[in-house]
Formats: structure tokens, C-alpha cells, sequence
């Protein structure tokens, strides 16, 4: 398996552990929470720092740093992994432990969820028993009054023995006395007592048998009682995490260790092995949070958890489950071809006529042909052609998703496809994050770190791609708009490509499962690993922060990638149609060279010319195509995507082509930032080859099928 | 664990809680799995006497969301199946 101990262990991320405060008597906050109760809502809103919040468990991924001043004195906030326990079970989880657990924090916020208390005082009351300075957060307050929550945040806090805060992040409520409550723990001004959990007695007489040795050796580096629950607990793990933390094995200390002998003794003696002890453990913090929770908790109508029931059953049943679905699908698909048509035009004919501008200028202040060519035929109008054609839908579609992201409908989702990924022999998650992939596969990559099962996780990651990404919609659009539906008239069209699209998805969908399927059936062999998926409440989306957020991060980030990307991409296009080595141009040679195998698969040479200069970027393809088209021969201008057919059908396109380069666009190698992703991710060459080989693979194949059998049967 | 399991089989009165009926409640009365498995259980809290809702399966059947200490939580019948109830 690629996942080596490396990559895996607790020691990935052992550097950050300990961050170095850049002028002293600056405090390190650890902001630690179970998944998706809108901590990196919390994180963000302390910071100012704009990062994506997602509500799906394991969401906040990697740890993320930002500094705050607070009345004078200066934090450094640190955002680790979502995690229900400290008893790891994942990678992600282990982090989170670590950090809590031996990165030294000055204090911990433990984030809740308002609405589902119960569920998260488990983390609490772990991290109580860990560290004393801890502040509670309750967020969601407005979630919960919303469904008549009442919360008493004082009892909490009576019973915790620490500060407890109410806040809502979202509109920025309580967040100025969380972090009061912070400073005043940081400068030791908070009482603090937490609870101690009593457990069975054996167990407690066995850890108060070893506190004494313990204590001895440890000098107030961890809590005595914490580490010898560890120590009996014997999870190889944790004690790996508390060796590389002390820098030494407490067992190693003849004391600990007598001490440690009599104490498994004792649980000996009581029958207690593994297991038990574990559940022991488990039960006794349950408990106790259960407890409190009683205290502390008063829901006035319990009716309004019905009305998410209510929905589920609609959205997630037999019979309109899987219809609701593709039907979602569709509309948001539509709304994307619409919507993207009009600022399409728009931008295409003031960025043309900024193109005729320039052509002016050049010629005026009498500027070199080539000079022209390079800067203006070669890399404005490639940017332009991304801008016009691809930015659009791109802008469109991201917000949209993102939405049924807020509202908690992906875990539907998951819900609704796990019995295919099942049969696959995959994780239930996997579904999860190949619907991330559609909005972009790198970030569908690193979600699959919510996959635990090693085997589960690389099959998600090699399988992400299979599923378009924000990126490569807009070239599906372009061919169908072009090819399938453009000769049919308004408003009909655009209903036809969506249901194109929505086809081409499926088939995605369909691919992923398959070749999940025969890579578990082959190098990833296995029996699907156990999974728990929670769906979360259905929350009310934060529709303009959503807007604003994506448009402008989303425009930006493309524009950006345009000019980094796509402009040197078309320079290169450029350059190579007008170097001529002999009779003919570079890019001819070059596109010559490609051309059988091409043909072999349904397209041509410069088709996959532009495949393989768009790795950086998937949405420079069809515009890299049209600029080899145009470079060889005729010039156009462009006044719409039926227009452009003319030039692709004079260059030898046909339906077949269009089905080619479209299933070639849905099954080739990962762009360069998802392959990186890869890398960093499985931490392994391997790996990340075979990920680029697989869809490769894949789509030559299918494009080889497709056009042999056309042409045997004389469609083409 | 074997000795739990015994002493489940030979109460009849516990199923699997895969056999509970949409909108029916129970409560844990044991986990037949063991390592991983057993501990993400232990993680949602299924410990002894748990109350556990059954709300619905999903569109084909596999899995189930189940109401666990206020949160849904979707299992696959192969965890379902070894988690042991008594209907209340």
C-alpha cells in the first residue's frame, strides 16, 4: 500500500505541532470541534481569513493558522481537523489529537454545535481531561433558538468548570466574549475546575495505582491520570504520540513500569481485557455527557427536528430518491447553459472589439508582425476565449453547487448512491467526495481524507477524475451547444443540453463506480470497510456570503489561472504554428506525429495537442483547439458557438469528433494541480502514476470502442 | 466478546438492529463487532441502553438512517446487523 507509515502516522504533521510564536507573549488557541458545527464559520470570522467552509464531516482538512489581537494581546489561532474523539480513528483525527494533546496550546476552544450538544460534550469532556484550559463555544445559538433549543450556558459552564461562550459565526454574535473568555484563561484569571469522570472501579483503582510513578516522572508535562488511562488503554498509536512528546517511553522508568504491572493486574483480576476497557471508557464520558446534557438542555419543540425528517423522506426515498436527484442535477446544469449564454456574448464582443483595439495600436505605432502575432493573435485571444466561453459557466455553476453543499443536501446524496458504491466495494464517502469533484477534483482529492480505509481512500482518489470538474463543464457545454443541440431553436436548446449534460454526468457517475469496482476487483483488492455517514440538520444557506464568496473567489481565481495559464499557453500555440522547421510549422509536425493515434481514437493531432497543453488547465482545451485551427488556416470572428462549428466542421470535425473529445475531456489525465494533489496526498509516486494512468486508460479505450464501432457500422 | 454474543443468543428477545422497523425505537443491549468497527460505534455513543430510532433506508434498501443521541446517522446492514437491541 502507498499509504506508508510516513504519510499516515502521526508524524506527517509533527512539525507544525509546535508553532513558533513570532514575538513572545503571543498564545497559542487551538480551535478543535466535531465536524461540521461551523468551526471554520468560527475560524474565519476571528481571523478574517477566507477559507471555504463546507458541511460535511472532515471538511476543515489541514491545519490552518491566523492571528488576532485581542484587547492587547496577540493569539495565534490554530484550526485543526474536525474529529468526534480524541480516540483517533483516522489520520485527520490524529492530528487533531496530537495537536490537543502534545502541541502544547495555551488554551483549546472546543466548538459545539447548539443544536446537537449531547453529541459533541463528548469531545469536551475528552479534551477536560487532557488539558484544564479549555473555553467552550457553543455555536449555532441561532440555529437553536430557531428549532426552540434553550440552552443554559451557566449550568454549562458550572458543570464543564470552565468558560463556556454562545455564539452565532455566522453573524458574528458573541465571538468578542469568546475570545475574552480566552484571554482570561490564557492570563490564568478563569477558575478552572473540570469534573473528573469517574469510571468502573477496578479501572480507577488501577490508574490511581500508577498516578503516584507517573506524576514523578512526568513533571507536569501531561496530565498523570490522562496518560496512564493510555498506557492501560494500550492503543499503539497514542503511546507512539506520548513516546515522541516526552521524548521518552514512561515505561522505560522502572517505577512506571512496576507500577503499570500491578495495575494490569488488577484489571485482570476483574476480567477487564481490551475491549472492555475501551468500552468502559467510552461509556463512562457518554455518560456523563448525556448527564449534563439533561442539565443543561431543554428542547421546547421537539416537533422541528420532524419537519428535517420530513424532507428526508421525500428526498431520500424510494421512489423520488434517485429522481429528485438527477432531476437537481439537471435544473442546476440548466440554470449554468442559460444563465452563462447571455454574459457569454457580452464578454465575447467587448473583449473582440478590445482585440481590434489593440490590432489598431499595434499597427499605428508600427509594431513587428510577429510582435502582433505573439502578444495579440497568440495570447490575448486565447484569453479571451477562456474568459468568454469557459469563465461563465464556471461562475454559474460553483455558486449553485455550493448551495446544496450549505443546505446538508450532499450527504443526501451519499445516502441515496451507497448501496452502488457498495457493490463497488468502495466507502460510502466516496460518494461524497466525487460529488466535491465537481467542483473541482483537487479538492475532491484532499476530501477523500474523510475515507479512513487506506484501499477506500486510493480507490476514491484515482477515481475523482472521472467526474467533470467546474473546469471541464463548460468544454462538454461548448460541444453539445455546437454539435447536438444548436440546430434545434429557443428556448428548447437549452432543456436539451441540460439533459445532454445530465447524461454525460450519469455516464460519468456509472464510470466511476466501474472502474472502483475493478480496482478493488485487482491492485486495491478488498471487502468494503465498515462506515457511519451522519446527515447532518439542513441548514437555511448563507445565500449572498455564498454569491459574493464564489463569484468573486471563483472569478478571480479563474481570471487569474487565465493569465497565468492560459496566455503563455497560447503563446506557445502561436509560436509553434509560425516556426516552421522545412515546409511545414512546428505545431503541424508536432500535430502530424499525433494524428494516427488520434484518428485511432475518434479525434486528431491537434486535439490532443491541446489536451496535453491544457494539464495546467482544463478549461483552456477547446479554446487551444480553436486557436491551432485558426493558426493554420482561416481567421474568423467570433459571434457565436454555432459559428465556431463552421471552422471545427472545416477541420474535419464530425458528431463522432465531438462524442470523442467528450468522453476523451470526461476520462484523461488529472490537470497538473490535481495531480500535485495526488502526490502530496498519498505521498507517493505510485500512486499518483497510477491515477494519471487509470482515466488515461480508461478514456483511450472507450474513445477506441466508440469510434471503431461507428465506423464498422458506417455512422461515421 | 464471545462470551457477550453467547449470552445474546441465548436471549431471544434481542435483534439485530437492522430488523427494526422504520419509526420503531430500541435500545442497545450489546455490539457483536469488535476493533475499528467497534470503537466508530462506541463513537456515536451506542453504548449499553442507548436509544436508538430507526428512521428510513434509503432508495435501495442499504443503508439505513438511524436517530442516535439527536444526530442521523446512516449505517450499512453490515454494522446495523451487529449492533444488538432490545424494541422498546
Amino acid at each position: 500500500m502507498g499509504l506508508t507509515k510516513q504519510s499516515t502516522g502521526s508524524g506527517v504533521l509533527a512539525p507544525d505541532h509546535f508553532i513558533e510564536r513570532s514575538h513572545p507573549g503571543q498564545k497559542i488557541i487551538a480551535l478543535a470541534g466535531n465536524p461540521n458545527v461551523g468551526k471554520s464559520t468560527v475560524f474565519n470570522s476571528l481571523t478574517g481569513m477566507r477559507q471555504h467552509t463546507g458541511n460535511w464531516p472532515g471538511k476543515t482538512v489541514s491545519i490552518a493558522r491566523g492571528n488576532i489581537v485581542h484587547r492587547g494581546t496577540h493569539f495565534i489561532l490554530v484550526d485543526i481537523p474536525g474529529t468526534y474523539s480524541l480516540m483517533a480513528n483516522s489520520v485527520e483525527e490524529g492530528v487533531a489529537r496530537d495537536f490537543i494533546c502534545f502541541g502544547d496550546p495555551d488554551a483549546v476552544i472546543v466548538v459545539t454545535d447548539a443544536t446537537c450538544l449531547e453529541r459533541n460534550l463528548n469531545l469536551v469532556l475528552q479534551t477536560l481531561e487532557v488539558t484544564r484550559n479549555v473555553v467552550v463555544c457553543v455555536n449555532l445559538m441561532d440555529e437553536a433558538r430557531r428549532r426552540k433549543i434553550r440552552i443554559d450556558l451557566e449550568e454549562l459552564s458550572r458543570r464543564l468548570g470552565v468558560p463556556v461562550a454562545g455564539t452565532s459565526a455566522r453573524s458574528g454574535k458573541g465571538l468578542g466574549k469568546l475570545m475574552d473568555e480566552v484571554q482570561a484563561v490564557t492570563h490564568g484569571r478563569s477558575s478552572l475546575n473540570p469534573p473528573k469522570i469517574g469510571y468502573h472501579e477496578a479501572v480507577e483503582s488501577a490508574v490511581s495505582l500508577m498516578e503516584p510513578a507517573l506524576k514523578a516522572v512526568l513533571k507536569n508535562r501531561l496530565s498523570a491520570r490522562w496518560v496512564a488511562l493510555r498506557l492501560l488503554e494500550g492503543e499503539g498509536s497514542i503511546l507512539e504520540s506520548i513516546r515522541n512528546c516526552l521524548g521518552y517511553d514512561p515505561l522505560s522508568f522502572e517505577t512506571v513500569n512496576d507500577s503499570f504491572q500491578k495495575a494490569k493486574e488488577i484489571l485482570r483480576e476483574n476480567s477487564i481485557g481490551p475491549d472492555l476497557f475501551r468500552d468502559i471508557i467510552v461509556s463512562g464520558i457518554v455518560r456523563k455527557a448525556e448527564e449534563i446534557s439533561r442539565e443543561v438542555v431543554a428542547v421546547e419543540d421537539p416537533g422541528y427536528n420532524m419537519r428535517d425528517r420530513r424532507i428526508d423522506r421525500i428526498l431520500t426515498s424510494r421512489t423520488f430518491g434517485i429522481p429528485i436527484m438527477i432531476a437537481l442535477l439537471g435544473v442546476i446544469l440548466w440554470l449554468t447553459i442559460t444563465g452563462a449564454n447571455y454574459p457569454s456574448t457580452l464578454l465575447a464582443n467587448s473583449l473582440f472589439w478590445v482585440e481590434d483595439q489593440l490590432t489598431a495600436l499595434f499597427a499605428a505605432i508600427g509594431a513587428p508582425a510577429w510582435l502582433h502575432g505573439l502578444l495579440v493573435t497568440g495570447m490575448y485571444r486565447t484569453l479571451s476565449w477562456v474568459v468568454s466561453v469557459m469563465l461563465p459557466p464556471m461562475a454559474i455553476f460553483f455558486p449553485l453547487f455550493t448551495l446544496l453543499e450549505d443546505l446538508g443536501y450532499l450527504p443526501r446524496v451519499a445516502f441515496n448512491l451507497d448501496s452502488f458504491f457498495k457493490k463497488a466495494c468502495a466507502h460510502g464517502k466516496q460518494a461524497l467526495t466525487m460529488c466535491m469533484g465537481f467542483g473541482c477534483n483537487a479538492a475532491g482529492v484532499v476530501g477523500c481524507r474523510i475515507i479512513d480505509s487506506p484501499r477506500e481512500r486510493l480507490i476514491a482518489i484515482i477515481t475523482n477524475n472521472f467526474v467533470p470538474c467546474n473546469g471541464r463543464f463548460p468544454t462538454l457545454i461548448a460541444i453539445i451547444t455546437m454539435f447536438f443541440a444548436g440546430m434545434i431553436d429557443e428556448p428548447s436548446r437549452t432543456v436539451i443540453s441540460a439533459l445532454m449534460l445530465t447524461g454525460v454526468i450519469l455516464l460519468a457517475v456509472v464510470m466511476t463506480l466501474l472502474v472502483s469496482r475493478i480496482l478493488s476487483k485487482t491492485i486495491l483488492k478488498g471487502l468494503p470497510s465498515s462506515f457511519a455517514l451522519e446527515l447532518p440538520p439542513y441548514r437555511k444557506p448563507q445565500v449572498g456570503r455564498i454569491l459574493i464568496r464564489s463569484l468573486l473567489d471563483r472569478t478571480l481565481f479563474v481570471l487569474g489561472r487565465a493569465i497565468a495559464v492560459a496566455a503563455p499557453a497560447g503563446l506557445v500555440i502561436w509560436g509553434m504554428a509560425n516556426i516552421n522547421i522545412g515546409e511545414l510549422s512546428l505545431l503541424s509536425h508536432c500535430a502530424g506525429f499525433l494524428d494516427p493515434f488520434a484518428r485511432l481514437i475518434g479525434m486528431d493531432g491537434c486535439i490532443i495537442m491541446a489536451f496535453i497543453l491544457g494539464f495546467p488547465a482544463n478549461e483552456i482545451v477547446i479554446p487551444l483547439v480553436i486557436m491551432s485551427y485558426m493558426a493554420t488556416g482561416s481567421m474568423m470572428e467570433f459571434e457565436s458557438l454555432i459559428q465556431l462549428r463552421e471552422l471545427l466542421v472545416t477541420n474535419g470535425w464530425t458528431w463522432l469528433t465531438a462524442v470523442c473529445v467528450m468522453l476523451f475531456s470526461l476520462m484523461h489525465w488529472p490537470c497538473s494541480t490535481t495531480c500535485l494533489t495526488i502526490k502530496k496526498e498519498t505521498q507517493s509516486w505510485k500512486w499518483t502514476i497510477i491515477s494519471i494512468l487509470v482515466p488515461t486508460a480508461a478514456g483511450v479505450a472507450v474513445c477506441f470502442i466508440v469510434a471503431s464501432c461507428a465506423r464498422l457500422l458506417g455512422l461515421a | 466478546m464471545e462470551q457477550s454474543t453467547a449470552l445474546l443468543m441465548e436471549h431471544g428477545q434481542f435483534m439485530p438492529l437492522s430488523f427494526l422497523p422504520a419509526g420503531k425505537k430500541a435500545r442497545v443491549r450489546g455490539l457483536m463487532s469488535n476493533g475499528i468497527s467497534r470503537r466508530r460505534m462506541l463513537d456515536l455513543g451506542l453504548i449499553q441502553d442507548t436509544e436508538v430510532e430507526a428512521l428510513q433506508k434509503s432508495p435501495f434498501g442499504d443503508p439505513a438512517a438511524y436517530l442516535i443521541r439527536g444526530a442521523v446517522i446512516a449505517l450499512r446492514l453490515e454494522e446495523a446487523s451487529k449492533i444488538m437491541v432490545e424494541a422498546m
